[in-house]
């Protein structure tokens, strides 16, 4: 019994003055906390302005993966009806979300923009197998963007910024490019604005582009950059 | 005695009986249905988080919803248990809970010289299930019912954590009991009588036995009383850090939820207790409206601040170590409360045989002292030779 015996009280009084204080909780999956800028989410595989696979089959994605979570194999192009713009294609895409631990190296490894990241990370399975994304599911729809599957939670916005992260040396394969950082143009997404500070002609957007964006820039500056 | 009996007992009476004891059980599963509520609401404002809000507005419901699932659990029962004491325990403990309220006055007008009673049905009554000549001696053998329910409980799981919490609470829960009996018989000594309504209606007009009897009554029970309700910081009995679950750890099911029932409704009795013994039970002033509406309303309303000191415990106080716990029952709070005892006796004497007050305090106040530096003495002495056996061990 030594010590202030006032101490109790004033024990009392730390709990009691804790029923007054604000809550820190969100309510989930009522309210949810804002999605960082570039939260790494899902998967997407990307496709072209003309509907072209971005996908060349060359593995870096699962050779980077620290995670051992992507398996990919790659086939040359059918000659009459290629579906990527190279030589070859993946014709088998494989990402394992229970092992995925969305470092986004495979981003940063890809020669060809093919896989980037979506804002999504609200999806679950309940087995094993539906842990494992196939091709068919990666891959953006027709009209570019990723495919919204029935047991996935999209929210507004969580595609936004899903497209072209990454700096691309060489573009659509395009000879022109070849050792220019430079955005590639992508269905749906299209060709990605500047980033703050950045001309539009520094950023290697291609001919005709480069006005339509500046323009667009002088009315929107400041803005955010989320353009569908 | 309750007037309801005056003019014998025909049917209608039986009836009146039967309609207050099921609506004292309902009272009590609502109650501790809420309580439970309230405690995990409470404590998790108190602790920074939001507490249960899932199950209807509020998360009112959540404890209907908990008792559901306990109930379509599987109901397990350990290879080692004695089964026949195994299923009688959570049943020993939940019992007494429920005798326990039958005694308190919950309704009635105690104020101005008013008796206490209401109309109930043409007939004239006293608001409290039961008003037996023992009073509130029910109360405490029924809390020493209510340690063969747990003790039993541990001692039949036939497993070792089980029985380590039930040893644990049996000497607890038996060592606090004298605190607490000894400031009730305070109380009974204030009253002059065991009968609770008399306890309330010796009270009307706020002189109630909290000042009446000079506080140290009244903290001795409620610190005997958390520790016989094994709530927090008494809960030695269920340390999770230590013991698992405690007496319970074997238990599943609707088993499980008997033994939390019996917690709950435990904790709501001994604040009901409380309210009776020491703060007038539901004396208050009447304001606008029926008579008969107030007196419950201050009932509930003092049983509630109660609720909320109990909870406000837990948020607040971290768990008595063992010995600590024995120390504080048995060298503070019995020789406090026996001490009390004799000052008031004393008090009572000195008033009805006309003696002068300030000599019999003078005298008393020595007396205790003399006492209460014996004892520490006593306890001093015993530490010194304990320290000096343990030091001739090691050498």
């Amino acid at each position: 019994m030594a010590g202030d015996p006032f101490d109790y009280v004033r024990g009392f009084a730390v709990t009691f003055k804790k029923l007054f204080e604000d809550r820190l909780t969100d309510q989930y999956p009522k309210e949810k906390a804002p999605i960082a800028l570039r939260r790494h989410g899902r998967h997407v595989l990307n496709r072209y302005e003309d509907g072209m696979e971005k996908c060349i089959g060359c593995e870096l994605c699962a050779g980077v993966c620290p995670a051992r979570c992507i398996y990919v194999r790659g086939a040359d192009n059918p000659p009459d009806d290629p579906v990527s713009p190279g030589e070859r294609w993946g014709f088998v895409y494989e990402i394992n979300y229970l092992r995925c631990i969305h470092c986004d190296l495979c981003v940063e490894a890809c020669p060809t923009e093919a896989i980037t990241e979506s804002k999504l990370f609200e999806f679950s399975f309940t087995n094993r197998q539906d842990a494992i994304y196939t091709r068919s599911e990666l891959l953006v729809g027709d009209d570019g963007k990723p495919q919204k599957l029935p047991w996935e939670d999209w929210r507004p916005g969580d595609d936004d910024h899903t497209s072209a992260w990454m700096r691309a040396t060489a573009p659509a394969g395009d000879a022109d490019y070849v050792g220019r950082v430079a955005w590639a143009g992508e269905l749906g997404y299209g060709v990605r604005p500047p980033e703050e500070g950045q001309l539009a002609a520094q950023a290697g957007i291609r001919g005709d582009d480069v006005e339509a964006v500046e323009d667009r820039d002088l009315h929107a500056a400041g803005v955010e950059e989320g353009h569908q | 005695m309750d007037p309801l009996f005056n003019d014998g007992v025909d049917l209608a009476i039986v009836l009146i009986v039967v309609f207050k004891v099921v609506l004292t059980f309902a009272f009590l599963m609502v109650a501790v249905m809420f309580m439970v509520w309230f405690e995990r609401k409470l404590i998790s404002d108190m602790q920074n988080r939001i507490g249960p809000n899932r199950a209807g507005p509020w998360g009112l419901l959540q404890t209907l919803a908990d008792g559901i699932k306990l109930f379509f659990k599987e109901d397990s029962k350990p290879d080692q248990a004695d089964l026949t004491v195994f299923k009688l325990a959570p049943y020993l403990s939940l019992v007494p809970a429920f005798l326990t309220f039958a005694i308190v006055p919950v309704a009635g007008n105690f104020m101005d010289g008013g008796d206490g009673t209401i109309e109930l049905f043409g007939h004239t009554t006293y608001a409290q299930l039961a008003d037996p000549p023992i009073g509130i001696l029910l109360a405490l053998a029924m809390s020493s019912v209510a340690v063969y329910g747990v003790m039993l409980a541990g001692w039949s799981s036939g497993s070792k954590y089980p029985l380590l919490g039930s040893v644990r609470a049996s000497a607890q829960m038996v060592s606090y009991e004298a605190a607490l009996g000894l400031s009730v018989a305070t109380i009974v000594l204030l009253a002059g009588s065991l009968s609770t309504h008399t306890i309330v209606s010796e009270q009307t007009n706020y002189q109630w036995n909290l000042w009446a009897a000079g506080f140290v009554p009244f903290v001795l029970f409620l610190i005997a009383a958390t520790a016989e309700l094994n709530r927090p910081p008494f809960d030695l009995v269920e340390a999770e850090q230590e013991l698992v679950g405690g007496f319970h750890t074997e238990y599943s099911s609707i088993r499980f939820a008997l033994f939390f029932l019996a917690e709950f409704m435990n904790t709501v009795t001994m604040s009901a207790i409380i309210v009776t013994l020491f703060f007038g039970g539901p004396a208050g002033p009447i304001l606008v409206g029926p008579e008969w509406l107030w007196p419950p309303i201050w009932f509930f309303t003092k049983l509630g601040v109660f609720l909320f000191v109990f909870v406000w415990f837990r948020a607040t106080l971290p768990r008595f170590r063992y010995d600590q716990l024995m120390d504080l029952g048995w060298k503070l709070l019995i020789p406090l409360a026996l001490g009390w005892l004799l000052l008031i006796g004393a008090f009572r004497i000195a008033r009805d045989q006309d003696w002068n007050l300030a000599l019999v305090l003078a005298i008393a106040v020595v007396v205790l002292l003399v006492a209460a530096s014996l004892l520490n003495g006593a306890i001093a002495a015993a530490r010194r030779r304990r320290e000096e056996t343990e030091t001739e061990a090691f050498s």
